[in-house]
């Protein structure tokens, strides 16, 4: 079967592209890119630096950019999916969906439409396991949002680990907050994994943060050999 | 032991993580079960459960439906089994019952039609099918959705089938089939 992935460059679709990739052909990625940082649907923190992944990991990226309008970016993910369709022949779509119904459902009725299997590999998947596969399987994520209390500029930038993920648990106890970022408490970016045939080194940055709201904006990153 | 059967269209598929490991999550915290996949369920692997649940599959896998005959074991086996979507579907047309063209995706509102030890009154509900099932004489319908039949039992047997997922939203439904006798 031929896939393509619903790629952000966060940990959830970088996770799902490797598992996909054990069990089926990968051929594409398909990302949006969303203008609106409140997007319901798309992780939008370094969005851009999918181009530089989809070279990392030599996939051909069909990228579209939207609006992010709450309903409009639906027809855009429509698009880039019929455009992946198209042009590489896929199959089926694969999510990094985890809880959300939301954005699950709203996938599932896309490809319903243009006629593609749908897989969300990583679907109910425990936070603290999904983590935990994260490190074992040697992913380099660094946090490059944080939107919820008491999360502050201190995680910005630092990649997670198994000191991380026991606090996140932790904080998961005291605060409710998801140690995986479900709730959108978190997003994270790739900067290397075992699929990627390079990995991304990061040559400048900035950090624009307040109270318990920040992100790492990666303003220069180039490919090294592993 | 509960048997868990996965009904999707090849033996460790993409779909495993998706419509398997939900349900086992559920269930290992209490009770041990093996899982097995449809095209090697085993006379031993039913004598030794006390229960089955049969899974849910990928909204465009309709390959249990085309292997009717894999299922036979349902007809005679004394012990409570509980199909879920795709495992619903194919239960009841190993009996016979035709389905129904019945798209749903997404959050559902499920009303209960009949008294059950699984569920009751209304509650909203996780749906991802092509296909629901005719009413029938072989099965009382439970419960159903604004579009269709949701919910069924055999009216001899202790076969149950819920269209929506309960390893999804509504586990503790998964928790009362396990406590069935």
């Amino acid at each position: 079967m031929r896939l393509g992935i619903l790629f952000s460059g966060g940990k959830d679709s970088t996770l799902a592209l490797h598992l996909a990739g054990e069990k089926e052909e990968v051929v594409c990625l398909i990302t949006l890119i969303s203008k609106n940082k409140e997007s319901y649907m798309f992780h939008t923190p370094n969005i851009d630096m999918t181009i530089l992944q989809a070279e990392a990991l030599s996939f051909p990226l069909v990228s579209v950019i939207t609006e992010g309008r709450k309903e409009e970016e639906l027809v855009d993910l429509e698009k880039a999916i019929a455009e992946a369709k198209a042009k590489f022949q896929i199959d089926g779509v694969v999510t990094g969906a985890v809880e959300s119904v939301y954005q699950a459902s709203r996938v599932q009725c896309i490809c319903n439409r243009l006629g593609v299997w749908c897989f969300n590999p990583l679907w109910k998947y425990n936070q603290k396991a999904l983590l935990a596969m994260l490190i074992k399987r040697q992913f380099r994520v660094m946090i490059s949002g944080i939107f919820a209390y008491p999360l502050d500029e201190k995680w910005l930038g630092k990649q997670i680990d198994a000191q991380m993920i026991d606090r996140l648990v932790e904080l998961q106890g005291q605060y409710g907050i998801s140690p995986s970022g479900e709730g959108g408490e978190i997003e994270t970016t790739v900067l290397d994994a075992p699929m990627f045939k390079q990995k991304i080194e990061i040559i400048d940055h900035a950090v624009d943060a307040k109270g318990n709201s920040g992100v790492y904006i990666i303003k220069q990153a180039r490919l090294v050999a592993k | 032991m509960i048997l868990v059967v996965d009904m999707n269209w090849k033996k460790d598929s993409l779909a495993f993580n998706e419509f398997v490991m939900p349900i086992t999550s559920v269930i290992e915290p209490f009770e041990k079960c093996v899982v097995k996949h449809f095209s090697e369920i085993t006379f031993a692997d039913l004598e030794a459960c006390n229960k089955v649940v049969l899974s849910g599959t990928a909204l465009k896998d309709h390959s249990t439906l085309k292997q009717l005959g894999r299922f036979d074991w349902a007809k005679t086996l004394d012990k409570p089994i509980l199909g879920i979507c795709a495992g619903m579907q194919t239960i009841s047309q190993t009996f016979g019952v035709p389905l129904k063209t019945c798209l749903q995706i997404g959050m559902a509102e499920i009303s209960t039609l009949k008294e059950n030890p699984l569920f009751q009154g209304n509650f909203k509900a996780y749906t991802l099918h092509n296909f629901s099932v005719e009413p029938s004489q072989t099965f009382e319908t439970l419960a159903n959705s604004t579009k269709c039949i949701q919910a069924i039992k055999h009216k001899q047997k202790n076969i149950y089938g819920v269209l929506f997922h309960p390893e999804v939203r509504n586990q503790d439904i998964i928790l009362r089939f396990m406590k069935l006798i």
